[in-house]
């Protein structure tokens, strides 16, 4: 098969996230563009967290999105440079991550105010309300913290600044 | 010239592993205590470390096979070795005990990663270097996460505060291992790679007498550091661990997902 690279981008851009189906991998921020030598083509992601289960669905789901567009010679290579942080989540991925019902990163990690321990004002998703709080640092995945509203009184997932 | 850079890459190989050992048994033992957390979200939260933690281990294996080659990979180095060939601090094997100890084990050592990880960002071996700029960010929220929890407690309840001192009394003989450079950390063909651990100590042990201090827990002083385990001398519980760790490779061998 002939490499087509904007078709093999227009592949590689609609495989998602399996934890957080509505955000493909562009939006995340996390795929870092293909190599092609002769018919082998090395897709390169750079993994969010360094534990992150979804990373080794995340290269399964790439390669098969690869073959069915016609692409069987495909290597999913995960490199820590450059390292993700949540400022790569691209606009589009911040509000579709709202839509879905968790609060996107409040701010650009480069601040590095996200280190000093303080307690940031994170928006309800759902009804917008500041007047929310922390129940637990840690969520349901790596990439998430437990919030909780006290007007609406929902729980819901902030994506924790990276 | 061909068998001196054989020996720097025994060193690199032994270095590496020495550092993904500590963060592998760590995230073993946090992984026990899957279901039985105090409430659900430190439940949560402590296996969310684990997680992080056996990241960490995963991507300092990876390195470890390639270094090494003949084929090896991340897995044989935590389901085929045996006790004597690990290279982790004594403090990462210690039992989960109560949850004040599992919360002062991490806030050691999270005090030693965090500034281990902070110096090897600047390592002339540009692998560890990336591996450190990645992994200090979990390391960070780590070190944020225990030392709420060391003063929440220390700072709590009469009954909250005894069982901190008690764990840190416990524990204390364990954390100055991290800081005593092994014969592989002092291998001259490894400097500028390898931290100098010694250097770290300051820094970590002024941080842990901050928080010790915020949290009302008193630091006792310890006449005897406990180590070995970065020379493959381990404590009675490590076979146990290990046991169970390896269980599935040892009764179905080269078994796969």
């Amino acid at each position: 098969m002939v490499i087509d690279k904007l078709h093999i981008e227009s592949v590689l851009q609609s495989v998602t996230d399996p934890e957080i189906p509505v955000l493909t991998i562009q939006d995340l921020g996390i795929y870092q563009g293909f190599k092609a030598d002769g018919k082998k083509i090395t897709v390169l992601i750079t993994p969010t967290y360094t534990g992150c289960p979804a990373m080794d669905m995340i290269s399964v789901n790439v390669k098969s999105a690869m073959e069915e567009a016609g692409y069987n010679d495909v290597d999913v290579k995960l490199i820590l440079s450059p390292v993700w942080t949540t400022d790569m989540i691209s606009e589009e991925g911040h509000r579709k991550l709202k839509e879905y019902g968790i609060a996107p990163p409040v701010e650009k990690t480069s601040d590095k105010s996200y280190m000093s321990g303080e307690e940031k004002i994170v928006p309800c998703p759902q009804c917008e309300s500041k007047n929310t709080q922390v129940v637990s640092q840690f969520g349901s995945t790596a990439c998430k913290a437990l919030y909780k509203c006290n007007d609406c009184l929902e729980p819901f997932d902030y994506f924790k600044c990276y | 010239m061909g068998e001196v850079i054989n020996l720097k890459k025994d060193s690199i190989l032994k270095y590496v592993l020495q550092l993904a050992d500590n963060a592998m048994i760590l995230g073993q033992r946090l992984a026990e205590t899957c279901g039985h957390g105090p409430i659900l979200e430190q439940d949560i939260a402590i296996t969310n470390i684990s997680l992080d933690l056996i990241g960490e281990a995963r991507v300092l294996y990876q390195y470890a096979a390639e270094i090494e080659g003949n084929g090896k990979t991340e897995d044989d180095y935590p389901y085929k070795r045996d006790v004597r060939d690990w290279q982790n601090i004594l403090l990462v094997e210690q039992p989960n005990g109560h949850f004040g100890h599992i919360i002062m084990r991490q806030f050691m050592f999270d005090c030693y990663h965090f500034y281990h990880l902070k110096t090897m960002i600047n390592s002339s071996d540009e692998r560890l270097a990336q591996i450190a700029a990645k992994t200090i960010k979990e390391a960070t929220y780590h070190l944020r996460y225990s030392s709420e929890w060391v003063i929440r407690l220390g700072d709590g309840t009469e009954e909250s505060h005894d069982k901190m001192q008690e764990a840190l009394d416990d524990r204390i003989r364990f954390f100055d291992e991290a800081f005593i450079p092994s014969k592989i950390e002092m291998d001259q063909s490894l400097t500028g790679i390898a931290v100098d651990c010694t250097e770290i100590r300051e820094s970590a042990w002024a941080k842990f007498s901050e928080v010790c201090k915020t949290a009302n827990l008193e630091v006792p002083e310890v006449k005897f550091p406990q180590k070995g385990g970065k020379d493959g001398l381990h404590s009675e519980h490590f076979g146990f661990l290990l046991s169970e760790l390896q269980f599935i490779q040892k009764s179905y061998p080269n078994s796969n997902w």
